[in-house]
């Protein structure tokens, strides 16, 4: 690979890993919520 | 974010030695792609109408929650779509940019990534919400894949037809998971969907029928002519104006729904009558088939918005 080509790899795997991280804290978040909700309900 | 943000469309397929490419690091704006975001929208609205108009009052988390499983299983099914129909896109100007023809994602990806959203979006909402929305739910999945997809698509020109009652799902789960039970109302807004789907599907095929030609979709413009077509899309509309007009006729919403449901039937029916006259085969003449598509998803959107508010209202 090319250097411009492993920057690209670094760029794109970067912000692949930033997003799933976004989802798996929303994640968090909502589960935490629905169990609150459960215990109520 | 670092760097300049790349598009589905614009993304490259990055070149290495002896022209391969490196698709399994596509960028994630490919997987969004896969979801079919446009499409996830109008599921997402039809899903919310069906939750806001059934007659039970369901906690925000808990309602947010079926929606998102809704919205996931959309993009699911759009993704095994994509999936399954990459030799078809890469043949269709219209969908030759998506990640699978272009190159960006690997079918393996696509379809690994098309899974974890199903499994995840139905088991989520059988634990969160109730056994009867998570069985719609994996019935419109599998339904929209085998069913539309795999079966009907290359076969048959009446593939829309039947395959809109994929479609039709979303305000049906909506209103089960509120409920925990499908009675008339739902079922109704199930035919409303399924009868808009024609005219709809069909005005647009109407003026990209080269596309759907060179791609080998038996498509009812292809293989039944233009004519027919307009026909069919017209006779498909008395059928949903009547169905629009159903739930106010059978008291299940009230004036408010019955006099929207006239006035946009009728916008419909003058479209639809326009496309049905319209004698021209260029697709560039033909405005009323444009008109008539652009007008229907503005016809979708209002016709379920009002409804909801109607049932909201009146209560």
């Amino acid at each position: 690979m090319t250097p411009e080509e492993e920057a690209e790899l670094a760029r794109r795997r970067k912000q692949r890993n930033y997003v799933l991280g976004g989802i798996l804290i929303a994640l968090a978040v909502l589960f935490y919520a629905i169990t609150i909700v459960r215990m109520k309900i | 974010m670092a760097g300049a943000p790349i598009s589905p469309a614009a993304a490259p397929a990055l070149p290495l030695g002896g022209g391969a490419v490196l698709p399994e690091y596509g960028d994630w704006r490919d997987y969004l792609a896969l979801t079919k975001p446009r499409v996830m929208l109008l599921v997402v609205y039809t899903a919310l109408c069906g939750l806001i108009a059934a007659p039970v009052t369901v906690h925000p988390i808990i309602g947010f929650t079926a929606i998102l499983c809704i919205a996931v299983a959309g993009g699911a099914a759009g993704a095994f779509n994509q999936w399954y129909e990459a030799d078809v896109d890469a043949r269709m100007k219209r969908t030759a940019t998506r990640p699978l023809p272009s190159g960006t994602l690997t079918k393996q990806s696509a379809f690994g990534f098309a899974m974890v959203l199903a499994v995840s979006s139905v088991s989520l909402m059988a634990l969160v919400v109730n056994i009867v929305a998570a069985a719609i739910l994996l019935a419109s999945i599998l339904f929209y894949v085998l069913i539309y997809t795999v079966w009907l698509k290359r076969r048959t020109p009446q593939n829309i037809v039947i395959g809109g009652a994929a479609g039709a799902f979303p305000p049906m789960i909506g209103w089960a998971a509120a409920t925990g039970d499908v009675t008339i109302m739902p079922l109704l807004m199930f035919g409303i969907i399924f009868l808009w789907t024609p005219p709809h599907f069909w005005a647009l095929a109407l003026f990209i029928e080269s596309d759907y030609e060179k791609a080998g979709v038996p498509m009812l413009p292809v293989t039944h002519g233009l004519r027919e077509t307009r026909k069919q899309q017209f006779i498909y509309t008395p059928l949903l104006v009547a169905a629009s007009l159903a739930p106010w006729a059978l008291g299940l919403a009230d004036v408010l729904y019955g006099v929207a449901a006239a006035a946009l039937g009728l916008i419909f029916a003058i479209l639809s009558l326009q496309v049905y006259l319209n004698r021209t085969e260029e697709p560039t003449e033909m405005k009323p088939e444009k008109r008539l598509f652009a007008f229907s998803i503005v016809y979708l959107f209002a016709l379920f918005g009002v409804l909801a508010a109607d049932r909201v209202i009146f209560a």
